[in-house]
């Protein structure tokens, strides 16, 4: 997995390291459930402060699925910093959400 | 368009159909796609999958008020429409009209992480949403074989998809749902598997150079269907299949009679010669003047001011006009008139589809009352006897129902029963003239004589076919035309 140049540098609170987290669920499934509780979770952990989630239920929005290509639900799209990252699932493995949002170097 | 008597017959099957429009298709399905439910169509790359569903669609819309929705999981709106725009298809306009929606489904695997359980209701919300915001009946998913390479969890994917054929179902959607073919099974993924009412396989065949498009039947529960391989033809109009064989034939069989160009001809078929509307076939060995006879008739029919047209696969149009000025027959005239129209194509420059296409278009084009075919031997060369057997069928078919009088000449070799290269095609034939040289005392002379013909008391007498610069005649019987003596003209 590649490092990226904002994560090398680490530095104070800068606009290129705030996570905006998008959560797309549909209704108040045991998946999207669970997914809201994961992220909020791992979000606490690593990036205090620095992050805002916004969940959007499609089943209310349906027109929102096209524009981030949403498929599958749960789907987390991570749309700041760039690039543009996507996770499906529930995020129940820590680990691969942790990795796929970059949130630290892989090992 | 199927017949009344057609119609009656499938109004028995109590499966509801909704009519593609494609031209034949509906007529091989007995009337269309399994109204409210999935059908599948598969092939390779480039066999016309896409082209197929969205035909689908916009006649839907067009024609039978029937808005659809395309979910493509392959090309982009902006491609997908630019690609159909050459069939004269505006599908932007058609979304204007909320007659159809097109959702370009983009997958980029590398940009997708997994991370717990997941199911694909996204998609369901996003077809859901498409489906109410123009009150779709239609449905096509091109192709979601795609859903493979993007969904990691293959265990998922093909329940939610079973899902999906349900839900598609539940909602009385008439869907289409592509897939590329496998190597041992219909499709790479067996969709097949999940479809159970109609499954439709596409191929695009290469054989000696020459490709041809074919369309087959799989599956189609509850409906008589035709097994066969149906050729079908993708021109600029879009996609056409042709019947083997019509699954009824009901072309009005005409009265009118019309000149052979040679009197002493007519004169053997009654008096009055061919029937309009009929297919006439001339076989005969080199040089025995079967293009003579093709130009002939339709000199005579021009001087009657009737149009014709000419196929030629061997010789070029002034080539044709510069031999037939030898044997008396000036028909730069009826070109110069527009009366005549030649068509030199060479057989191996197109597949048989093409030639069929070029063949049905120009024929509408010109409605003429006469079309010559200068000599389907040829084709033979492009492919199997097989298929040129199957590609005259239809083309006799479409002649008849047109009323046109069709003229086929076919070379047959020395040596060979002559039968037997023509019995391929013969039984198409309502009338079969023979000619054949033979040389009683060293003395060569052409014969000639009406093998069959439909419908009328036509003598079986053989004549001496005379071709000289004042045209074409007919000698005295020959009654025994090994019989020396009994030359014509004596």
């Amino acid at each position: 997995m590649k490092k990226s140049p904002a994560k090398k540098r680490q530095p104070k609170t800068s606009r290129s390291d705030f996570f905006i987290l998008r959560l797309y669920i549909a209704g108040q499934t045991p998946n999207s459930v669970t997914a809201i509780a994961n992220l909020k979770k791992i979000c606490e952990e690593k990036l205090q402060g620095k992050y805002r989630i916004e969940v959007v239920d499609l089943l209310e929005k349906p027109q929102l699925a096209k524009g981030d290509q949403i498929i599958a639900i749960p789907t987390l799209v991570r749309r700041l910093p760039p690039p543009v990252k996507k996770i499906i699932g529930n995020l129940s493995k820590t680990e691969s959400v942790v990795v796929g949002l970059d949130l630290q170097p892989a090992r | 368009m199927p017949s009344a008597k057609a119609k009656s017959r499938f109004a028995r099957s109590a499966l509801a159909k909704t009519p593609t429009g494609i031209q034949g298709l509906d007529e091989v399905t007995g009337g269309g796609l399994p109204k409210g439910r999935v059908s599948l169509v598969c092939g390779n790359a480039g066999c016309g999958k896409t082209l197929l569903a969205m035909e689908f669609l916009v006649h839907g819309a067009l024609r039978y008020g029937e808005p659809g929705v395309c979910m493509n999981f392959e090309e982009t709106e902006q491609k997908l429409t630019a690609n159909v725009a050459s069939l004269g298809f505006d599908l932007r306009e058609l979304s204007k009209r909320k007659l159809l929606q097109i959702d370009y489904v983009s997958i980029e695997r590398n940009q997708i992480a997994e991370a717990g359980d997941y199911n694909l209701d996204g998609l369901f919300i996003r077809l859901a949403h498409a489906v109410k915001t123009i009150k779709a009946k239609r449905i096509v998913l091109d192709s979601v074989q795609a859903l493979f390479a993007g969904v990691g969890d293959s265990a998922i994917l093909r329940s939610e998809l079973q899902r999906l054929f349900r839900w598609l179902e539940d909602q009385k959607l008439t869907a289409i749902v592509t897939g590329e073919a496998g190597i041992h099974t219909l499709t790479r993924h067996g969709l097949e598997e999940y479809i159970a009412d109609c499954v439709i396989a596409l191929d695009h065949r290469v054989t000696e150079q020459v490709s041809t498009r074919r369309l087959r039947i799989v599956k189609y529960r509850g409906t008589f269907h035709g097994t066969d391989e149906y050729p079908f033809l993708i021109d600029d109009e879009g996609i056409s299949v042709l019947p083997i064989t019509s699954l009824v034939l009901t072309h009005k069989a005409l009265m009118d009679r019309v000149s052979t160009g040679i009197p002493a001809l007519d004169e053997m078929m009654e008096g009055k010669g061919f029937f309009r509307g009929s297919s006439v076939l001339v076989t005969g060995t080199a040089g025995t003047g079967k293009s003579s006879l093709a130009a002939n008739f339709t000199s005579a029919a021009c001087a009657r001011g009737e149009l014709c047209l000419y196929f030629t696969f061997e010789e070029s149009p002034s080539q044709i006009l510069r031999n037939m000025s030898s044997v008396g027959l000036s028909l730069e005239r009826w070109v110069k008139k527009r009366l005549l129209h030649f068509n030199a194509m060479r057989p191996t420059s197109i597949g048989l589809e093409g030639h069929l296409a070029a063949i049905h278009k120009l024929i509408g084009e010109l409605r003429p009352s006469i079309v010559v075919i200068d000599p389907i031997t040829n084709l033979v060369s492009v492919s199997g006897n097989y298929d040129v057997k199957s590609m005259l069928v239809r083309l006799v078919d479409f002649l008849k129902v047109q009323q046109i009088t069709s003229m086929f000449t076919n070379l047959t070799f020395a040596g060979d029963p002559q039968e037997r290269t023509a019995a391929a095609v013969s039984s198409l034939m309502d009338t079969w003239i023979v000619l054949r040289d033979s040389k009683p005392n060293g003395r060569p002379r052409r014969e000639l004589y009406v093998l069959k013909s439909r419908g009328m008391a036509h003598s079986r007498e053989v004549r001496e076919l005379i071709v000289s610069k004042s045209g074409l005649d007919l000698g005295a019987v020959l009654s025994d035309h090994t019989v020396a003596t009994h030359v014509a003209g004596q």
